[in-house]
């Protein structure tokens, strides 16, 4: 019964056989895809099925979370914060050098300082691109020459024109997010429809009226959506960004570890990645229905 | 009496794309306006029923013959026209009365002043308990009536409204000519009204305009007064059973389908 209904589709839940194709909730399966994903891992290193230089058990890469993350180390100054009658005696290791939330700060600080130079420039320039002819005529050319270019191949160049320094790293994740960003906004302008401009105008409205009052906030959603689309590019390109001479963040981390071959930080590195980008994800969509509760409905 | 607008010859030719002759939208319209009259455009699809309305509203500007609002002629769109839009003319980040009083914030009216009269109209159109409500939430005929309270807040003379009831039920759309009829003797705003609808054009106006295509002009004029019947009698149901009225339907019926045999 219970597997009926997680299997079960929606249709059939629903009672509405002659539906839309792929209506019903995914939630309970999603968790149940996940579970099998993990206890297919911990299987395959508990029947040692695969060498763990390949394939670390889920516990070895819990323990090294722990380890690098200096949790023995907090937990005692946390314990004597709190005034136990003790010592720190666990010392912090970290990895390259910085514990764990230093790499992830330093990604964090790459990845958002990027972005939001990002949305400050970019969405600006796209709503220049749908309202006015000539900004569309310069921008579109080198946005979309550039936009399919995978970050990897202008890497160097990032490097012989700002040198290995942060501002290089936080250039190349910003052309990431940039293209992303400058087309959905571009986007944006064109949703609004021509009565609600007309509507406008015939209540008196001024050009730049229409377009603070009308246009941009028409455009709000198609904004949003491509702020989500741009910081997951802004993801995928860290990684690339920390490869030259960076020495703390998730990508040193990964590429420090992969030397090493220290299959297990790579894991985690990975899995910090995917959680931090989810739980971005998931709040930009709490945002969205917030700011922008109509979207899909009007 | 004096006309508050008056189309003098009016002409609309919209220059074709890929070089050929250009397309005559309208041509040779007369038409004055006299205060309180409503009047309705009747017509096929493509007679240029909503060219002519949007001339009006100023978005577009005609390309022979004169338009003139009070003996001074139309440039541009302004507060002196109402517009009610077929629908998608709202806007969903605005709730039931921020909508409704967008025009007096435009001109930089007080909240107070602004939702006092916004409030006014929406009670006009029986809505006044969904002021709070997102547009997104309301039924397509509520929707329109936010509209028609929307436009009549910035106190125009004239309401140019474009298939208001196009997109509604058969039912809704009863309800609507019974209440715009209302709102219209309320107010007593000069009204220009588009419908595809015979029996709707006959119930509501005191001035039907018939028009034909290519090129869009008006073809038969009527001055009817059903609606003032409607004023006494409060049945619309009734009247719209009457013999006179069907006679009527069954000439203009026959004026718009000849016209297609012609073809």
């Amino acid at each position: 019964m219970a597997l009926a209904r997680l299997f079960g589709n929606g249709q059939q839940e629903t009672n509405d056989p002659y539906g839309a194709p792929g209506s019903g909730n995914s939630t309970y399966i999603s968790v149940v895809t996940i579970v099998v994903i993990l206890l297919g891992w911990w299987l395959a290193t508990e029947l040692e099925l695969v060498r763990a230089l390949f394939l670390p058990s889920p516990g070895l890469v819990f323990s090294k979370f722990l380890k690098i993350a200096c949790y023995d180390h907090y937990m005692e100054a946390f314990l004597v914060f709190l005034g136990a009658q003790a010592e720190v005696v666990a010392e912090c290791e970290g990895f390259s050098e910085n514990p764990l939330h230093m790499h992830i700060l330093w990604s964090l600080y790459r990845v958002f300082s990027s972005f939001l130079l990002a949305v400050v420039t970019a969405i600006p320039i796209g709503i220049a691109m749908g309202m006015n002819r000539v900004a569309r005529g310069v921008f579109d050319p080198p946005i979309e020459f550039y936009r399919p270019i995978p970050p990897l191949a202008y890497l160097p160049l990032t490097i012989i024109w700002f040198g290995i320094g942060d501002f290089g790293k936080i250039f190349l994740i910003y052309l990431a997010c940039f293209a992303p960003l400058a087309i959905s906004a571009r986007a944006g302008v064109r949703s609004c429809s021509i009565e609600q401009i007309h509507a406008a105008y015939s209540m008196g409205a001024s050009r730049h009226q229409v377009l603070w009052h009308v246009v941009l906030k028409a455009a709000l959603p198609e904004i949003l959506t491509g702020m989500r689309i741009a910081i997951a590019f802004g993801w995928t390109t860290l990684v690339a960004a920390e490869m030259v001479a960076a020495k703390a963040g998730i990508g040193v981390m990964v590429l420090n570890a992969a030397r090493f071959l220290a299959t297990d930080i790579v894991f985690l590195g990975i899995v910090v990645i995917g959680l931090i980008a989810f739980f971005f994800d998931v709040l930009m969509r709490k945002v969205e229905r917030l700011l922008v509760p109509w979207k899909g409905k009007a | 009496m004096t006309a508050i607008l008056s189309l003098k010859d009016l002409g609309m030719v919209f220059a074709s794309t890929t070089g050929g002759a250009g397309v005559t939208a309208l041509e040779g319209v007369n038409l004055e306006f006299q205060p309180e009259e409503f009047v309705v455009a009747l017509g096929a699809s493509g007679c240029g029923k909503t060219t002519l309305l949007n001339v009006m509203a100023g978005f577009l500007q005609p390309t022979s013959g004169a338009i003139l609002l009070h003996d001074s002629p139309i440039t541009g769109p302004g507060r002196d026209r109402g517009v009610v839009f077929q629908k998608h003319a709202l806007y969903p980040w605005l709730n039931v009365i921020e909508n409704t009083a967008f025009g007096l914030k435009l001109q930089g009216v007080s909240a107070a002043e602004r939702n006092a009269t916004a409030e006014a109209n929406l009670d006009l159109v029986g809505l006044s308990e969904f002021k709070s409500h997102p547009i997104y939430q309301l039924s397509g005929g509520m929707q329109q009536r936010v509209g028609l309270a929307r436009a009549l807040t910035t106190n125009p003379e004239i309401l140019l409204m474009d298939e208001p009831l196009g997109a509604l039920d058969a039912f809704t759309r009863e309800t609507m000519q019974e209440l715009i009829l209302r709102v219209w003797s309320k107010t007593k705003k000069v009204v220009f009204f588009i419908t595809h609808s015979v029996e709707e054009a006959l119930f509501m106006a005191t001035r039907l305009i018939v028009m034909s295509p290519r090129p869009g002009r008006i073809t038969h004029e009527y001055d009817l007064d059903f609606c003032r019947r409607f004023f006494e009698l409060g049945d619309a149901r009734k009247i719209k059973a009457d013999p006179d009225f069907i006679k009527m339907r069954e000439e203009v019926l026959s004026i718009i389908y000849g016209e297609e045999i012609q073809e």
